[in-house]
């Protein structure tokens, strides 16, 4: 079982970089995407009109004017060959979210517990988790599709980087972590940092995007496909406003197991330290989203820096300090 | 609200050091190991409370500020709420139109008693003016968002009367009788009393501990699997008397005092014939120095051989609860006792226990050995549970097992259920304020629909972000009028 969920991540990575690859192809080449808008300047646009009025000719003459625009908002004929990409991505997204989480349950199986009893197992989980959100977000609005492109890189990334770095044999779970509190406390920062993951990307490409719409030049000509910049915006807020309360929640359990395991519920360990950085971090940016005075893109800024110190807690903490959260080898 | 902001940065960024230097509070070793490393740097460092960030004058600044703006901030803001609460909702505007939401032509059979009941129903708050309808909901945000503020005071109120009225005592505790503690000051190893306690309130707490047993069970990489302290609890501060078991994660909860296993280790039992032909024996407790516990430690004789300060003698030196088959003896195999062995070097030699300087039990005193006063009596020595070892003068050391030993840590805070009972309601004021959505309808009558009833118009107006508002509206305006007038109905103009 262990073997068949290493072998699963494999599979999980691999996915993810193809549905990363198809959402560059369905970018450049999908009906919708830059390359076919930049491509099929007057020529196509004059075949559609020509075809539409030679179809309704002697009837519509006088609608002949609107008959680009009616062209430009259906698939362009190159683009109807190509059109099937953008679902492509989200399916292959899907399949690799699929492996994944196989990966997971068939560690959990392996150890006989859940799948979070050590570094390795916790990335796991929380990409999951960003995994899941992300397609649940993707669902609801197939228009975000494409953005696919960054989240796959991100999760194939740090997919990677765990399997490299962080791999450690299946064992079942050491006595300081053997706790109902451990299913409580970790569920919850998994479930808050998973959401953060996407709430960060999304406030990434707001920055961008927002750069792009004020005339900024390349690189922020990147963010030509991108949602515009408000929807952007508000989906990383309301993905952080989700997530806050339940990092909150993570936190509030962790110390309640502090008191349980080393008698003190809060006592400045380095993993309490960063996660309280990041909470006040996180509580900075809110307050800053509400606050009409504060540009918004100050508090996506706050946003970027809070995710930063999510990765400082995530990966710096286990592998610089030494402290009461180092367990099973990282 | 950016002074907040700013603050809220300066408390992060103030944060940091406390994660990235050791700290008095966490690991105190680590400290000194850092004034060693850099003698120079240290003390310009510590001056600067950096090994105490946490209770750093600095740092203390930060969150207080944070707090006198926070309470600057929501005092004003709960006495607004609560005249708002008590308030009736503002009258409408005078151009509807204008207002986000608008709705026209709704016919109203019940008159704007009826329209207000049905609001009301849909826990709206209602104020009806003659015949024009203001109603507004969503004061949950505002109840939550203020919730959760006073709730932050809450927490740090129980974070202050927890280090001001709590305690803790650290204390190794050896399996048997004879290594049984009370709960004083004088019989912890280590121990650290709030400003408001004093010694003597301890008496309050008094009960007593043996470790009867010590059981763990290791896999055979020497992961541990589980941990359980047997013991006898007695005192007459102590409401569970008798034997009870704990472990890591299930502390012994007594009256008020909790006591936690933080760690465990091997004390070896070692006899020691001095050159009279009297015996001594001593249980020294070696501390793990990794995690299949090959562990560290000495065992000191000071009261031998005729009482001569120059031929104290003492043994120093490595235990591994599983020695390798041949050496070197460096390192323990397994976490279990599976082959016990001592690797230990004799000094014999003033010990240097009389300068009044307190040093440690774990460890020689390196001076009285560079100064020459201690001196190393022949080389190393593996000993095997039951051995006995000659020295050069005649005198023996016996190696006859080991004992087990637990490193407990007593605690008292009085304030954590204030903290508790603040973070559920900091949560549940986070939730409210996050969710919560503060809008308000207007409806105002602008004709008579004939036997239909009156014709009003409706206008809305969220209070913040609100996207999915137009679809509430909507959504209220059809489910409390009675449909939308006939087309061909003429305006008869606005009423009142």
């Amino acid at each position: 079982m262990a073997a068949l969920s290493d072998q699963l991540l494999v599979v999980a990575i691999l996915g993810y970089l193809a549905a990363m690859l198809l959402a560059a192809a369905a970018y450049a080449f999908g009906g919708r995407g830059a390359v076919a808008r930049a491509a099929r300047p007057a020529r196509e646009r004059e075949l559609v009109g020509a075809a539409l009025a030679g179809r309704r000719e002697g009837t519509a003459r006088d609608r002949v004017p609107e008959a680009p625009a009616t062209g430009s908002s259906q698939p362009a004929a190159g683009g109807a060959r190509t059109g099937w990409l953008g679902p492509a991505t989200v399916g292959v997204f899907a399949l690799a979210a699929l492996a994944h989480l196989a990966t997971a349950v068939t560690r959990g199986l392996a150890a006989g517990r859940m799948p979070w009893g050590n570094m390795y197992e916790y990335v796991l989980s929380v990409t999951l988790v960003g995994a899941v959100a992300w397609l649940a977000l993707v669902l609801r609005r197939p228009a975000l599709r494409h953005l696919g492109l960054y989240v796959a890189l991100v999760l194939a990334l740090l997919l990677g980087l765990t399997g490299m770095v962080l791999y450690v044999e299946v064992s079942p779970l050491v006595p300081a972590l053997n706790s109902y509190w451990f299913i409580v406390h970790v569920s919850a920062a998994t479930l808050a940092s998973g959401t953060l993951l996407v709430g960060f990307v999304a406030a990434a490409l707001f920055l961008l995007r927002s750069r792009y719409e004020n005339g900024k030049l390349p690189p922020h000509s990147l963010a030509r496909r991108l949602p515009a910049a408000d929807t952007l915006e508000a989906l990383a807020f309301r993905l952080h406003a989700f997530a806050f309360p339940i990092w909150t929640f993570a936190i509030a359990a962790g110390a309640i197991w502090a008191e349980a395991a080393w008698g003190r519920y809060w006592g400045w360990d380095p993993k309490e330290t960063w996660a309280f950085i990041s909470w006040v971090v996180y509580a900075g940016y809110l307050h800053a989203r509400l606050t009409p005075s504060v540009k918004r893109n100050v508090a996506a800024w706050i946003a970027v820096v809070g995710w930063l110190t999510m990765m400082m807690n995530l990966f710096g903490v286990n592998i610089f300090f030494e402290g009461l959260h180092s367990y099973a080898g990282v | 609200m950016r002074t907040a902001l700013v603050l809220l940065f300066l408390l992060a960024l103030a944060a940091v050091p406390g994660s990235v230097l050791p700290q008095r509070s966490v690991n105190i070793e680590d400290v000194n190991a850092y004034f060693a490393a850099h003698p120079d740097l240290a003390p310009v460092l510590d001056r600067l409370w950096a090994f105490d960030v946490f209770t750093s004058p600095w740092f203390s600044a930060i969150y207080l500020l944070l707090f006198t703006s926070l309470v600057g901030c929501v005092v004003p803001r709960l006495a607004d709420h609560v005249r708002t609460l008590r308030s009736a909702p503002p009258d409408a505007p005078r151009r509807m139109e204008r207002l986000p939401q608008h709705a026209e032509g709704l016919v109203v059979r019940g008159g704007p008693q009826a329209l207000a009941a049905a609001l009301r129903r849909r826990r709206w708050r209602v104020a009806v003016r003659g015949s024009t309808i203001a109603a507004e909901k969503g004061y949950l945000k505002e109840t939550g968002n203020l919730l959760f503020h006073f709730a932050l005071i809450g927490v740090l109120v129980g974070v202050a009367v927890g280090s001001w009225y709590g305690w803790h005592g650290n204390r190794l505790l050896v399996a048997g009788p004879d290594g049984a503690f009370c709960s004083s000051v004088q019989q912890f190893d280590e121990h650290g009393l709030g400003p408001r306690v004093s010694p003597g309130d301890l008496a309050r707490f008094w009960f007593c501990l043996e470790l009867t047993d010590f059981e763990a069970s290791f896999l055979d990489n020497g992961q541990p699997v589980s941990y359980a302290a047997h013991v006898t609890v007695t005192g007459p501060a102590a409401r569970r008397q008798g034997p009870a078991t704990f472990s890591v994660n299930s502390p012994l909860r007594l009256d008020r005092a909790n006591v936690y296993l933080l760690g465990h280790g091997y004390a070896p039992i070692l006899r020691y014939t001095d050159r009279e032909g009297r015996a001594q024996t001593t249980t020294a407790p070696f501390l793990p120095s990794d995690d299949l516990l090959t562990s560290e430690g000495v065992a000191a004789f000071p009261d031998v051989n005729g009482h001569d300060r120059a031929l104290q003698m003492a043994f120093e030196g490595l235990y591994l609860p599983t020695a390798p088959e041949n050496g070197p003896f460096v390192r323990s195999l397994h976490p279990e006792e599976r082959s016990p062995a001592l690797m230990l070097i004799a000094y014999r030699g003033n010990l240097g226990l009389d300068a009044g300087i307190p040093q440690s039990v774990y460890k020689l005193n390196r001076r009285q050995i560079e100064t020459g006063r201690l001196v190393q009596v022949g080389d190393a020595k593996l000993l095997r549970v039951g051995e006995t070892w000659t020295l050069d003068d005649g005198t023996t050391l016996e190696f006859l097992g080991t004992k087990r030993w637990v490193a407990l840590s007593v605690r008292y805070d009085p304030g954590e259920p204030i903290v508790l009972v603040s973070v559920v309601l900091l949560l549940a004021g986070l939730v409210l304020t996050l969710t919560g959505r503060r809008r308000r309808v207007w409806f105002r009558p602008v004709g008579t629909g004939g036997a239909d009833g009156d014709v009003y118009e409706a206008g809305g107006l969220p209070r913040g972000d609100y996207p999915g508002f137009a679809e509430e509206f909507a959504a209220l305006v059809r489910d409390v009028t009675d449909g939308r007038e006939a087309r061909d109905v003429r305006e008869v103009g606005r009423a009142g």
